[in-house]
């Protein structure tokens, strides 16, 4: 059946059960909008800026495990995308995002809206396309959604520009596809494992670190098996919160610059450290000098080979899918019948109880003014540690990484790699429309808020009875504490004038706004967003200390076990 | 250390400037770099002559690998190979130069192409050190232009780079 490329672009969508589309039309994708209009199987989220439409894909896609889908238009639209697109592109979620692009003829004249968005984007996707002939586009789109959904996931943009759109051609959605110069490994190298499941077995001090890898490619459940199969400590990094249950005796927290005594700790003196679906990220080991100047042996299970041996050298690279791999692992456990050294696990473990009872966690609590510690524990309790929170980047999103016990997968969304400000509300977004049964919190501050601010309106013209959480302690409170602890107290932009009356802001865009000051009704106003607000969107202005501060924290450039506490100030 | 690396990769627009790209971004030195089609016009063959530590070039050749017009990536010179590079060379070959300049590009068994009174241009192909030895053997001063392809390189006997 003879097609236009704008409609070939939607059915492509539909073939490939795509729900909802995150995007903003504009000259260049007026032909697919039009054709958009004249369906309703796939579901068009019109946002406020086009970052928020890669934002909010994103969101859905963390939260879901599915593609998520972006549509702009050329130029502005596309250069607005682009820091979705980096965001995602960092932390491997698969999206595949529309650009709409001037007509073939007017490419490189400087066009009306041009710009090369296929140049711009090439470093932050794990794929591109610009699409020359109406032919091409079906099979370009399937291979987007094939790159962006296998392997290491990421974003995959197709650059279509406006006469393609317009032309015909017959249209065929391949069922499947084969790219000679793309395949992924699925299976590990049995060798490998076996040598990996010994080392393990020998281990005095083994440790298991688990990063976004393993909520990528949904093996919580194998490697939840694996950790109390071997009775080893595990910690999840900041984008593998949830991958193992946090209130579980064997976790002992999360990784890095702002990790737990424990789980420093134990990375830093463990003798065999089993790493799952995670980078050695600087924000995660500190100082790579400093790591290895403990001898240990380094297993590493992951889907992307380049990921390996990149900060550290390790002694056991395994190339493969997390799952298939642990699942391996499991069947080796199981026909040797081995089991750990008991005594060696036993001794390590004391050691480990010894750094726990450091409580590094501990705040201390006033009367008088709001700690965001405190918010986070009661925003847990009130939601029974199942909402899907987003956040943003910040002091704030240290707090609800580690207060907001994740005990599941894919529950917990934020920008670990590119540390985006303005994610939440997007997140936010994208996370509710995939999972509408579920409450959805985005913990902020008063500084990201506003850089995707005026997504409260999409918010309400969608009905989203998201709850944001404001922890607005009048700071940029990242920058604030960094100035106070290595730029001798200068706090140098970091104060944040003029805020606007945020209640009224949220009441501006048709929402419920609350602001809380004491300590005390901190609790009330919980209750009351996710209760009796259950299906607003309600704007909790918490007015938090200005003062405090996120640990343990792991200087820049210093080693994991250089750790300063609260208490050392 | 001194690395040539193979890459057999999709004859597609843009295929170039995402290996380039990907050497800039992340920092990694490249020399010299070529590329054209093969006998198979779907696929195009490039050699980059790059440097670094055992660690770099693993990353180089893992980081080439995980760019998806990439088919395949060979480090040719942890093997035996052999590698070429043509140089078209103009120089000054007036008066008692003229002589001189013929019988240079004969010990380096160089072709004159193309003559004028006053200049000859040689062609040249070899290791590029051969090059750099010619330039190095003449006269500076009557050098008016040099062009390099940079260095192509092919592996010994049966070392095959094919999709």
């Amino acid at each position: 059946m003879m097609m236009t490329g704008a409609e070939i672009v939607i059915r492509c969508l539909q073939e490939e059960k795509v729900e909802y589309v995150f995007g903003y039309p504009g000259g260049s994708v007026l032909h697919i909008y039009d054709e958009l209009f004249k369906q309703d199987k796939v579901k068009h989220i019109l946002v406020r800026h086009e970052q928020a439409a890669v934002h909010a894909a994103d969101g859905l896609a963390r939260s879901s495990h599915k593609v998520g889908v972006a549509m702009v238009t050329s130029g502005p639209g596309a250069t607005n995308a682009v820091t979705g697109i980096a965001t995602a592109y960092m932390d491997s979620i698969p999206l595949v995002i529309i650009t709409g692009q001037v007509p073939t003829a007017y490419i490189g004249q400087d066009a009306f809206q041009e710009c090369d968005t296929v140049g711009i984007t090439r470093p932050c996707v794990k794929h591109n396309f610009l699409v020359k002939d109406v032919r091409d586009l079906a099979v370009t789109m399937k291979k987007a959604f094939h790159i962006a959904s296998t392997g290491r996931p990421g974003p995959v943009v197709v650059d279509i520009p406006k006469d393609i759109t317009a032309a015909k051609c017959e249209f065929d959605y391949p069922k499947t596809i084969q790219m000679r110069s793309y395949n992924t490994v699925v299976k590990g190298h049995l060798g490998q494992i076996r040598k990996a499941v010994q080392l393990l077995l020998d281990a005095k001090r083994p440790m298991i670190y688990t990063g976004g890898g393993v909520i990528l490619s949904n093996a919580a459940d194998p490697l939840t098996r694996l950790v109390r199969r071997l009775g080893f400590p595990v910690c999840n990094t900041l984008m593998g919160l949830g991958a193992y249950p946090a209130g579980d005796r064997q976790f002992l927290g999360m990784p890095g610059m702002h990790g737990t005594v424990e789980a420093n700790m134990a990375m830093q003196n463990s003798d065999v450290l089993l790493a799952i679906g995670a980078r050695f990220d600087d924000r995660v080991i500190g100082n790579p000098e400093h790591f290895s100047d403990v001898p240990r042996k380094i297993i590493h299970i992951d889907i992307d080979p380049s990921s390996i041996s990149k900060r550290v050298k390790v002694d056991v690279p395994i190339v493969g899918s997390v799952p298939d791999v642990l699942e391996e692992m499991l069947r080796l456990l199981d026909a040797d019948k081995a089991k750990p050294d008991a005594t060696a696990l036993a001794d390590w473990w004391a050691t480990i109880g010894g750094w726990r009872g450091k409580n590094c966690m501990r705040y201390e609590a006033k009367s008088d003014v709001i700690m965001p510690q405190y918010v986070i524990e009661k925003l847990h309790e009130i939601t029974g540690g199942e909402a899907i929170i987003t956040s943003d980047v910040g002091q704030h999103q240290m707090w609800a990484a580690q207060y907001y016990k994740f005990e599941k997968p894919r529950r917990w969304l934020n920008s670990g790699g590119l540390g985006t400000m303005g994610v939440g509300l997007p997140y936010a977004i994208g996370a509710a429309f995939a999972n509408p049964d579920r409450p959805v919190a985005c913990v902020t501050g008063e500084g990201s808020i506003q850089m995707c601010i005026q997504e409260l309106s999409t918010a309400k013209q969608f009905r989203l009875p998201i709850k944001i959480i404001s922890l607005n302690n009048r700071y940029l409170g990242m920058v604030r504490q960094w100035q106070e602890m290595f730029y001798g107290s200068r706090y140098s932009e970091s104060y944040m004038d003029s805020l606007p009356d945020f209640v009224k802001l949220a009441e501006a865009y048709g929402h419920v706004g609350i602001r809380v000051d004491r300590p005390e009704d901190v609790e009330p106003a919980l209750r009351k967003a996710f209760i009796e607000h259950k299906n607003e969107l309600v704007f909790i202005d918490f007015r938090t200390d200005p003062k405090a501060n996120v640990f343990p924290m792991v200087a820049a450039g210093k080693g994991l076990s250089e750790m300063i506490l609260a208490e050392d100030l | 250390m001194r690395h040539i690396i193979s890459i057999l990769l999709e004859n597609e627009a843009g295929a170039l400037s995402r290996v380039a790209g990907l050497f800039s971004a992340r920092g990694y030195n490249i020399e010299s770099l070529t590329v054209a089609p093969t006998e198979d016009p779907s696929l195009s063959r490039m050699t980059i002559v790059t440097s670094g530590s055992e660690e770099v070039l693993e990353q180089i050749t893992k980081q080439l690998n995980k760019l998806i017009d990439v088919i395949k990536v060979v480090d040719l010179s942890e093997a035996a190979h052999i590698e070429r590079e043509l140089m078209l060379i103009k120089v000054r070959a007036a008066g008692k130069d003229r002589e001189e300049m013929k019988r240079m590009a004969e010990i380096f068994r160089g072709r004159i192409i193309d003559v004028t009174e006053s200049t000859y241009v040689v062609e040249l192909t070899g290791p590029g050190a051969k090059l750099d030895a010619f330039i190095q053997a003449l006269d500076g001063s009557l050098i008016l232009e040099t062009v390099r392809t940079g260095v192509s390189g092919i592996g010994r006997g049966d070392r095959i780079l094919k999709v």
